[in-house]
C-alpha cells in the first residue's frame, strides 16, 4: 500500500495517471451539475414559504460545502507536504486554493441574494454567513502568503502552516460566530428553521452536491497537471514529453 | 414542471432578480476556472516547446551562443 | 551507598564550568533580555498604549458624542481597539531579532524551540497586553461606559489578550522573512482573533447586563489553554521557515 503511495507521489507517475482520471470527473461534472441544476430549477416544487428564490439553495449549499471540504483538503495535503515532503501535495494545495476562494465567495453572493427577499437587505449578520465571510478572509490570507516569499518552497512550507492552524480554527470559529449570533438574534426568519425537505427537493439537491465535487475533483487533477509542467519543466521527461509532442 | 409557461419560469415566482445573478454567477465560477485552467495550460505547453526548439538549436549550432 | 557526594560526582559538563544550561535559566534568559531590550526602548512599550487611546479618542468624534449612543457601544470599541494596538506591536516581536541575527541563536540553541517562543511571546504580553488592559478602563471612562463592567473589561483584556499574543506570534513568525510584512500579518491573524473578540467583547456586554460573566471569562480561559498548546508548535515550524528560506 505505501508503495503504491509513494509511486503515486511521483510527479511523473501522477501526471499520466490524471490524464486518464480526469475526462472521467469532467464529464460527472457536466452531467451532474447539468442534470441537478435543471431538475432544481425547473422541476423541483417551489417552496410554501419562500416560493420560488429557495431554488437559490441549490447553487448555494454546494457552493458552501466545497468552500469548506476544500480548505481541509488543503490542509492535509499541507500536512502530507510538511510530514512526507511530497511535493505533489503542495502541487495540489496550490492549485486548490484559487478554486476554494471562488466557492467561498459564490457562496457569500448567493447566500446574500437569497437572503434579500426573506431579510430585506442585501447585506445580514447571519451566523452562517458571517462564518463563510471569514472562511473567504482565510482563503485569501493562504493565497497571499504563499506569494510573498521569494523562494517558492519556503512559500509553501508557511502556506501549508497557516493552512493546517486555519482548519483547527474554523470549527472553533464557526461555533463562537453561531453563539454570537443566537446572542443578539434579531427576531428574523432564519433559512434553517424549516421543516426536513421531501425527497424530491433534496435529491436535486445531492445531485449538485456530487457535481460540485466530482468538478473539485476534476479541476484539482487537471491544475495539479499544469502546476507539475511548470515546476517540472527542467526535468528529462517533461523534456521527452514535449519532444515527442513538439 | 412546476412552472406553466416560459415566461413563468423566466420570472421564476418573481424572484428572478434574485435566483438568476446567484445562478448566473456560479456558471461564471464554473466556466471561468475552466477557461482559465485550458489558456494556462496552453500557454504552458507553448512555452514549454519553445524552449525545447531553442536548446535544439543551441546543441545543432554547437552550442556557441549560452 | 547513595551517598550525596558520590551522586554529585556524575555532573553535567556545563556545571562543572559553572554555566547552567537547564531550561528554565534559559526561559528565564530569554525573557530577561527581551524584556531590558523593551525598556531601553519605552516607545515600543508606549507607542500601543498611544495608539489605543488615539484610536478610542476618534470614534466618538466619528460617531457622536452622546453618551447613551457611546454606552451601547463601548465594550465593542475598546475591545476591537485593544486587539488592533496589540497587532501593531506584534510586528516588532521577531523583526529586530530576526535582522540582527539573535533569532538565529535561538534556533541554533540546544532548547526547544517552542519553548524558547513561548518565552518571547509571555514578554510580548507582559509589555503589550497587560498594559492594554490596565489601561482600558480609563479609557472606558471616556466612552461612558457604564459602571460594574470595568473590572469584567480589564480582566477579559488581559486573559484574552494573552490569547491574541500567542497567535499573532504564528503570524508573525510567518512573516518575519517577508519584506513589508505588517499588512499581510494582519490579514493571516484579524480571522483567528474572531473567536477571541467575540467572548471577550461578549463578556464586558453580559457584565452590563448584569448577566452572568463566569461563561465567557471561561471560553476566553479555555481559548487560551488551546493556543498554549498548539501555537507553540506552530510558532516553531514558521521560524525554522521564515529563517531557513
Amino acid at each position: 500500500m505505501w508503495a503504491f503511495i509513494h509511486k503515486l507521489g511521483s510527479p511523473k507517475v501522477f501526471y499520466a495517471l490524471s490524464a486518464r482520471l480526469s475526462p472521467w470527473f469532467w464529464t460527472a461534472a457536466a452531467v451532474l451539475i447539468g442534470t441537478g441544476g435543471v431538475w432544481g430549477l425547473a422541476f423541483a416544487p417551489a417552496d410554501y414559504q419562500q416560493g420560488d428564490s429557495f431554488r437559490i439553495i441549490y447553487v448555494h449549499v454546494p457552493a458552501a460545502f466545497l468552500a469548506q471540504s476544500i480548505f481541509v483538503v488543503m490542509a492535509l495535503a499541507g500536512l502530507v507536504f510538511m510530514v512526507w515532503k511530497i511535493k505533489l501535495a503542495d502541487m495540489a494545495a496550490t492549485a486548490m486554493a484559487p478554486l476554494g476562494a471562488g466557492m467561498t465567495f459564490v457562496a457569500l453572493l448567493s447566500g446574500a441574494v437569497w437572503g434579500v427577499p426573506t431579510w430585506g437587505t442585501w447585506w445580514q449578520w447571519d451566523a452562517r454567513l458571517t462564518s463563510m465571510l471569514i472562511l473567504f478572509f482565510l482563503y485569501i490570507g493562504v493565497i497571499a502568503l504563499r506569494g510573498a516569499f521569494g523562494s517558492r518552497d519556503a512559500g509553501s512550507r508557511a502556506a501549508s502552516v497557516l493552512t493546517m492552524v486555519g482548519v483547527i480554527n474554523i470549527p472553533i470559529i464557526k461555533y463562537s460566530v453561531d453563539w454570537w449570533y443566537t446572542l443578539h438574534q434579531p427576531a428574523t426568519f432564519s433559512i434553517t428553521s424549516r421543516p426536513a425537505m421531501p425527497t424530491e427537493m433534496w435529491l436535486p439537491l445531492l445531485i449538485m452536491v456530487l457535481g460540485f465535487y466530482s468538478f473539485f475533483i476534476a479541476v484539482t487533477l487537471t491544475r495539479t497537471r499544469n502546476e507539475i509542467l511548470r515546476r517540472e519543466s527542467s526535468k528529462r521527461w517533461v523534456r521527452d514529453l514535449v519532444g515527442e509532442a513538439g | 414542471m412546476a412552472f406553466d409557461s416560459l415566461a413563468a419560469f423566466l420570472s421564476m415566482g418573481g424572484y428572478a432578480p434574485y435566483v438568476w445573478p446567484a445562478y448566473g454567477a456560479t456558471l461564471l465560477l464554473l466556466l471561468g476556472v475552466v477557461c482559465h485552467l485550458s489558456l494556462e495550460r496552453r500557454r504552458l505547453w507553448r512555452e514549454l516547446r519553445r524552449r525545447a526548439r531553442r536548446e535544439r538549436h543551441q546543441s545543432r549550432d554547437g552550442g556557441t551562443t549560452p | 551507598m547513595s551517598r550525596p557526594e558520590a551522586r554529585s560526582a556524575i555532573v553535567s559538563p556545563d556545571r562543572a564550568r559553572g554555566v547552567d544550561a537547564s531550561l528554565t535559566s534559559a526561559l528565564y534568559a530569554t525573557m530577561r533580555r527581551d524584556l531590558i531590550l523593551l525598556l531601553r526602548r519605552p516607545g515600543a512599550v508606549l507607542n500601543p498604549l498611544a495608539f489605543f487611546a488615539l484610536v478610542i479618542t476618534l470614534f466618538p468624534i466619528g460617531i457622536s458624542p452622546d453618551p447613551e449612543l457611546l454606552a451601547i457601544i463601548a465594550p465593542g470599541l475598546l475591545w476591537v481597539a485593544a486587539l488592533l494596538a496589540a497587532l501593531l506591536s506584534l510586528d516588532g516581536l521577531f523583526r529586530e531579532d530576526a535582522e540582527d541575527g539573535a533569532l538565529e541563536q535561538l534556533l541554533l540553541a540546544p532548547h526547544p524551540l517552542p519553548a524558547l517562543a513561548l518565552a518571547k511571546v509571555a514578554v510580548h504580553w507582559l509589555t503589550t497586553g497587560l498594559p492594554l488592559a490596565l489601561m482600558a478602563p480609563v479609557l472606558g471612562v471616556m466612552l461612558s461606559l457604564p459602571l460594574g463592567s470595568y473590572g469584567v473589561l480589564a480582566l477579559s483584556l488581559a486573559l484574552g489578550s494573552a490569547t491574541l499574543s500567542v497567535i499573532g506570534a504564528i503570524g508573525a513568525a510567518l512573516t518575519v522573512g517577508v519584506s513589508r510584512g505588517g499588512v499581510l500579518l494582519s490579514l493571516l491573524v484579524l480571522p483567528l482573533y474572531v473567536p477571541v473578540l467575540i467572548f471577550g467583547a461578549g463578556a464586558v456586554q453580559a457584565a452590563i447586563a448584569g448577566s452572568g460573566v463566569a461563561a465567557h471569562l471561561a471560553l476566553l480561559g479555555a481559548l487560551l489553554a488551546a493556543a498554549l498548546v498548539f501555537a507553540p508548535w506552530a510558532i516553531a515550524a514558521s521560524l525554522r521557515i521564515s529563517l531557513n528560506g
